[in-house]
């Protein structure tokens, strides 16, 4: 896991918590000729960097030399690459570097990877802003049900430029100007605070002794008109996988400081699980398409450790042991999602 | 048993028409819909032969059947477009207690939009309804609205194998149960920001292109949308619909060698034809037409063709690619030829490779020149490979009445 905070270490959660008063998050990078040969870092752009190296953390700390799978998700590939021929061609049309050309087509990290690790098997990238994530989790979950796979790797990645923010910021999406990451939830202003990150993990068919938890649904929603109705999508969801809302533990949600969309979340926890823990971690990764990534990440420690850092409280109300986490995303009040992540029974 | 996948429905705009039977009309004689550039404002706009759709922005909406407005791009209507025809065959606006899914597949999204007002989403405030419009998911949740679709909705993108993917994951969505049909497909607009990237790569072809020739010399770029119904056997019962044909099989696999190169020897081609095989149950004896990705790109249709030679031996199935009729429509490629194979199964013909002339030194076999009437044609096989080394195969199979 890239983000902001420190997770490059597997073991290492957030024992310090980065404090940061920006205009957005910046990931803590990790020393990439650890993870590629520096002869080829050098021609790659920033994000396929994290990715490869997100997803060689990730298999390292799973013991997998070859996935059978490489699925990646990312809302906006390579801004950076993107943004470098938007340049060129919108002032004279005439670029004769086809590198950021390439690296800015989406398929560029999970296709690196496979490279990286002459891996033939199934390859593919999922692209709908806060779906692509949850997308990919999905094809992953496919492929264990199909038998075509026992280990896959599958990631979040996404990155943000001071351009793209500039853009973004244009139609509400983020604060207008700095702001504490920590103190995100006492600013009562519209607009998010903006992140980024790169998570990779592997999922396998069974646990082994180093698994962190169980995967055990994904699942998202288009909200066409308004329709979609959060309380029995909840039902239907925790339904199918034989739980009610009161044999949930911890709900983490994805509050992100936005007061346009964060009542949406504290409706959801207010009305569907009062009397139990709620989280959120938006203010330690910022917001992205596939922030998510970072709040399975979380959810796995948090399972598998079964400690709960009073920075991620929203309540005050923390379970004896942690069993069941529901994690609830929402962006823009059109793209709704669920992850339910599940302890193992060791 | 696995669920078998139906197609019940389809849908076109591409260079050679906007609808179905206007594509089909172009392929029965044989003529291309490649040209020169008109609706991109490009200094390459006479230097290349491109697939363009021959209508502007305005033409567009009064096809997608919607009201002109701020934040659509040529690649969202492009997708309204044909997800639309393709909605309306497949019945989809019935049976709404259907669990019904959209898959979508774009790479460029909507960059034609984008790439007009960059600068001004740099320096004010007068396009920032085209913000949006920028990601791969705009085109796909405006297809959602205009049909209606709630639930599951994704997008794909795997360069030129992304419409191939797409379908494949809607197949798989419906064999593990989730979803009850899908419309799966892509959509792709030409835009100066490809056509330059492409350019810079120099693998474009200045003439109509000419894929497995000898003399090949790259890629007319296309652009265009083609989305396809796909339903199971249960579905079917409740719907009432009578498929096009069935989809038998599927594979995707990676090269794993360079990111814009194929490797010599089509390992990854391999491997996804070989999948689809497998899965699909035929020999490769049974295959009768290979729908390929032949772009023109001297790299691609040697190892394509290499592929097809290693596991086709001796009996090679016929062969062609029809990216001479509609340019090379990349995210929408794979969906595009989809639509292409199941014409064939319906009206027992096989496309010709346009402008084949000399055949390459390294390949025993050649494509076919000339449209073919009279052979029985059970089972396509499309093959849709893209940057990355992305590659998908997809088998179609025809209903043999009788046989089921």
């Amino acid at each position: 896991m890239i983000s902001p905070q420190k997770t490059l270490e597997r073991g290492v959660f957030l024992e310090e918590v980065m404090a940061y008063n920006a205009d957005y998050l910046h990931c803590i990078e990790p020393v990439y000729r650890n993870f590629i040969d520096p002869i080829q870092a050098r021609r790659m752009s920033r994000l396929i960097k994290m990715g490869i190296a997100a997803a060689k953390i990730s298999l390292t700390d799973a013991g997998i030399a070859m996935p059978d799978a490489i699925i990646t998700g990312t809302g906006l590939g390579s801004v950076e690459d993107t943004e470098k021929i938007l340049g060129e061609i919108t002032k004279e049309e005439r670029f004769l570097n086809p590198t950021p050309f390439i690296q800015s087509t989406y398929n560029t990290i999970s296709s690196q990877i496979a490279i990286q690790l002459k891996c033939h098997n199934y390859n593919s990238t999922y692209v709908h802003r806060t779906f692509s994530f949850e997308s990919g989790l999905l094809d992953a979950l496919l492929q264990i049900e199909e038998g075509t796979a026992n280990n896959i790797l599958a990631g979040g990645i996404d990155e943000m430029t001071l351009n793209h923010l500039q853009i973004t910021r244009r139609i509400g999406l983020w604060k207008t100007v700095p702001v504490s990451n920590l103190g995100l939830l006492h600013l009562r202003t519209p607009g998010a605070l903006a992140g980024e990150g790169a998570t990779f993990i592997t999922l396998g068919k069974n646990p082994q002794s180093n698994t962190y938890a169980r995967l055990t649904g994904v699942e998202t929603f288009f909200n066409l008109n308004n329709s979609f109705d959060p309380g029995s999508k909840l039902l239907a969801f925790l339904n199918h996988h034989s739980l009610t809302p009161s044999q949930v533990d911890l709900v983490l949600l994805g509050n992100n400081g936005d007061t346009n969309h964060d009542p949406i979340y504290d409706n959801f926890r207010e009305k569907f699980f009062p009397g139990k823990a709620h989280a959120w971690y938006k203010h330690l990764c910022g917001e992205y398409h596939t922030a998510t990534g970072f709040g399975l990440y979380l959810a796995s420690n948090l399972l598998r450790n079964q400690t709960f850092p009073d920075i991620l409280k929203l309540n005050d109300i923390a379970p004896k042991k942690i069993s069941n986490i529901l994690i609830y995303n929402h962006f823009r009040n059109v793209n709704h999602a669920f992850m339910l992540v599940q302890a193992i029974d060791r | 048993m696995a669920r078998r996948i139906f197609i019940t429905g389809s849908g076109i705009i591409s260079c050679l028409g906007a609808n179905l039977q206007e594509n089909l009309s172009a392929l029965m004689a044989s003529r291309r819909g490649t040209g020169r550039i008109r609706h991109i404002d490009t200094l390459l706009k006479d230097e290349l032969v491109v697939g363009e759709v021959p209508y502007n922005l305005e033409e567009l909406f009064t096809l997608a059947g919607i009201a002109p407005a701020e934040g659509f791009s040529r690649n969202a209507l492009l997708g309204i477009i044909a997800a639309r025809e393709a909605a309306g065959n497949g019945g989809l606006s019935d049976h709404k207690e259907l669990r019904t899914g959209l898959i979508s597949a774009t790479t460029v999204g909507g960059m034609d939009q984008c790439e007009l007002y960059y600068h001004d989403f740099l320096h004010n405030d007068t396009r920032n309804g085209y913000i949006d419009a920028y990601d791969c998911a705009d085109s796909t949740e405006k297809i959602a609205e205009a049909l209606s679709i709630d639930g599951f909705i994704t997008t794909l993108s795997t360069a030129c194998s992304s419409a191939a993917n797409a379908l494949m994951l809607g197949a798989r969505m419906i064999r593990s149960g989730r979803l009850d049909r899908v419309l799966a497909g892509g959509c792709e607009s030409l835009t100066k920001f490809h056509l330059n990237g492409f350019n810079a790569l120099k693998i474009l072809d200045k003439e109509p292109c000419k894929p497995f020739d000898r003399n090949r010399a790259g890629i007319n770029l296309g652009e265009g949308a083609a989305y396809l119904v796909l339903e199971s056997e249960e579905t079917l019962r409740i719907t009432g619909n009578q498929p096009l044909c069935e989809l038998a099989g599927w594979g995707n696999a990676c090269e794993a060698f360079h990111q814009t190169a194929s490797s010599p020897d089509g390992t990854g081609a391999y491997l996804a034809m070989e999948k689809a095989l497998k899965m699909s149950g035929l020999e490769p004896s049974q295959i009768d037409y290979i729908n390929a990705h032949g772009t023109g790109t001297d790299n691609n249709d040697l190892s394509e063709g290499k592929a097809i030679e290693r596991l086709f031996g001796e009996k090679i199935p016929y062969v062609s690619s029809t990216k001479p009729f509609t340019g090379h429509t990349t995210s929408a490629a794979g969906s595009t030829e989809a639509i292409l194979s199941v014409f064939c199964l319906q009206h027992q013909v096989i496309w010709p490779n346009l402008h084949f002339n000399i055949p390459m030194e390294e390949l025993h076999f050649t494509p076919v020149k000339s449209l073919i009437t009279n052979r029985p044609v059970n089972t396509v096989m499309s093959n849709s490979f893209g940057f990355g080394g992305n590659d998908t195969s997809l088998i179609f199979k025809k209903i043999l009445p009788g046989k089921e």
